[in-house]
């Protein structure tokens, strides 16, 4: 706990003190280096090779996807309705079976958080977040003060005796995120899970998850379809073209301190990523 | 408050604000004062109970029928009285009670692992699934006949007559249950890593418990139902006398004031066990899991 809220009191002082500071550094990188990144000293966290996903005789949903993901990278999947940016997902998650290629993830699977908070109505929210230290083998004697300090950290210490349906749509999705980070994986995996929410509290969200990823150090493959909110957390924005979904384009962010929804460098990158986006949309009109 | 504040506000704020939309987005559910809740929902059937007799006892006033095709409240109360004074009624609630109670904790007990059995394992499912729903329409007096030649004018009878009747729709009520689970939820204890038989017991078992108990209670009523039509139509033997053996007996008699009265026991308990045992099981699952709108049940 006391080294959880350090680090997280770290990240805030320089995220104050780099606020002024308005260059950020856009980097475009071409196709052919999204396998080998320079400088990278580590083993990825998740790496991706030649992955091929196919329903059945069905079409082609993902074609040839090749990514790797380094340890605490914050990595955005975006793309068009379709384009099998949730597949992927669950790819990684390992709750579907690939065609062909390979994919390295951590010993023991990632977590994953899903558009709907999906938390189980019978229980309340403090429960919940115990159900998943249970599940991953926690001591009875733990799962509670372990519960209460998963909650205190997505600001959730007041309603951990309520149940879901007293809970407001960003509220439940925090008692998710929670949930997830009872898992202790590296790896957390977000499937659109602010999608469902209101412009305010997504905005609020966003703080609380760029909060969490610096505090927590986790890797976090986030799938969306909101260009904005890839440019907003992503270090990494990586778009996905539809049937089939390839690679399309990657960005690298390199200053991710400070940025904000309405920041002019979050939407100078929007801008260019949807002209890509776009782009590739008019593709299938042909 | 000045634009460049709002958009550079530092990070401490966060917890703040959140707050702040936490409290804006979550509503205090409104406690009603508890005396005036229970006034506001036991007074209208109160009210309602109340008109029907007098609206009865106006008719025997006004229209004076034959008084056995016809008994007044009060001959209703006195013949129920009567069957108290002499022991029978006690008896009666006793025997009926007991075997209704039997038999509907013998079909929980036979219907929960079948059901579980049928929503596991799908090709015994597809197999069985209309014949249970078949058994559920078939009424369960039609059993009677056959019941009666395979076990005589026994208790056997009567609680396979009930069981007939009752394991079915706790069946129906599980599968329906087990079928309304969110696909998600199963793959949230996927994810969060439950085993086979934890992601049963965790998840799918407590996510199912309103079709659950929807199919108990239905149970409960085909029981009890089921239980009643047995008994005024096999009696004698070592059959114990029960409220429907009441019944017949006072058809035999040709005791309407009696049948009445009967009929509104029977009535009366089928009343209480809703508000006694189903009603507040029932609410307090949907409430606690926020399925229950409005202050309407």
């Amino acid at each position: 706990m006391g080294a959880l809220t350090e680090r997280a009191a770290a990240g805030a002082l320089s995220l104050e003190a780099e606020a002024l500071e308005l260059s950020t550094g856009i980097d475009r990188s071409s196709l052919a280096d999204s396998t080998t990144h320079a400088g990278l000293p580590q083993a990825p966290a998740v790496r991706l090779t030649h992955v091929v996903k196919r329903y059945g005789a069905g079409p082609v949903v993902l074609e040839d996807i090749s990514l790797d993901i380094a340890p605490g990278e914050f990595v955005c999947l975006l793309g068009a309705s379709g384009c099998g940016k949730s597949t992927l997902l669950n790819l990684i998650a390992g709750l579907e079976p690939l065609t062909s290629g390979e994919i390295t993830a951590p010993e023991g699977g990632a977590a994953v958080m899903f558009q709907e908070s999906a938390l189980m109505p019978w229980l309340t929210a403090r429960r919940n977040v115990e159900l998943a230290l249970r599940l991953r083998g926690v001591p009875r004697g733990e799962r509670r003060p372990e519960a209460e300090r998963l909650l205190a950290t997505v600001n959730l210490s007041e309603a951990a005796d309520k149940r879901p349906h007293e809970l407001s749509g960003g509220m439940r999705q925090r008692v998710a995120l929670a949930r997830a980070l009872a898992q202790d994986r590296s790896v957390l995996l977000m499937d659109e899970p602010f999608a469902a929410l209101d412009a305010i509290t997504r905005d609020l969200l966003h703080e609380e998850l760029e909060r969490v990823w610096r505090a927590t150090g986790r890797t976090i493959v986030f799938v969306t379809h909101n260009v904005r909110e890839a440019a907003r957390l992503g270090q990494r924005v990586v778009l996905l073209s539809s049937r089939p979904g390839r690679i399309a384009g990657e960005w690298r962010i390199r200053n991710t301190v400070g940025r904000r929804i309405e920041s002019p460098e979050v939407a100078a990158l929007a801008a260019e990523i949807t002209a890509e986006l776009r782009k590739e949309i008019a593709r299938n009109a042909a | 408050m000045p634009l460049d504040v709002t958009e550079r506000a530092p990070a401490a704020d966060l917890d703040t604000l959140s707050a702040g939309l936490d409290r804006l987005q979550s509503d205090d559910v409104e406690r009603r004062a508890p005396v005036r809740d229970a006034l506001s929902k036991t007074l209208p059937p109160v009210v309602l109970l109340g008109a029907l007799l007098v609206v009865w006892q106006l008719y025997i006033v006004i229209a004076e029928p034959r008084p056995d095709k016809a008994p007044s409240p009060g001959q209703v109360a006195a013949a129920l009285g009567d069957a108290w004074a002499s022991g029978r009624l006690q008896e009666a609630v006793a025997t009926s009670l007991e075997r209704g109670v039997i038999g509907f904790l013998i079909a929980i007990v036979v219907g929960t692992p079948l059901g579980l059995l049928l929503a596991e394992w799908k090709p015994l499912r597809r197999a069985a699934g209309p014949l249970i729903s078949g058994l559920q329409v078939l009424p369960s007096v039609a059993w009677v006949p056959a019941a009666i030649i395979w076990f005589g004018l026994s208790d056997a009878t009567v609680y396979f007559v009930i069981l007939m009747g009752a394991i079915p729709s706790i069946v129906n009520g599980l599968l329906s249950g087990i079928d309304q689970v969110p696909p998600q939820l199963r793959r949230v204890g996927t994810v969060l890593g439950a085993s086979r038989r934890q992601l049963a017991t965790e998840v799918v078992l407590p996510a199912s418990l309103p079709g659950y108990i929807a199919g108990l209670k239905q149970g409960w009523a085909f029981s009890w139902r089921s239980l009643m039509a047995a008994e005024i139509i096999a009696t004698g033997g070592s059959i114990g006398f029960g409220l429907g053996s009441m019944l017949d007996q006072s058809r035999e008699l040709a005791d309407l004031a009696a049948v009445l009265g009967t009929i509104i026991l029977i009535l009366a308990i089928g009343i209480l066990i809703e508000l006694v045992v189903f009603g507040p099981l029932e609410r307090r699952m949907l409430r606690s899991r926020g399925l229950l709108l409005g202050g309407a049940r």
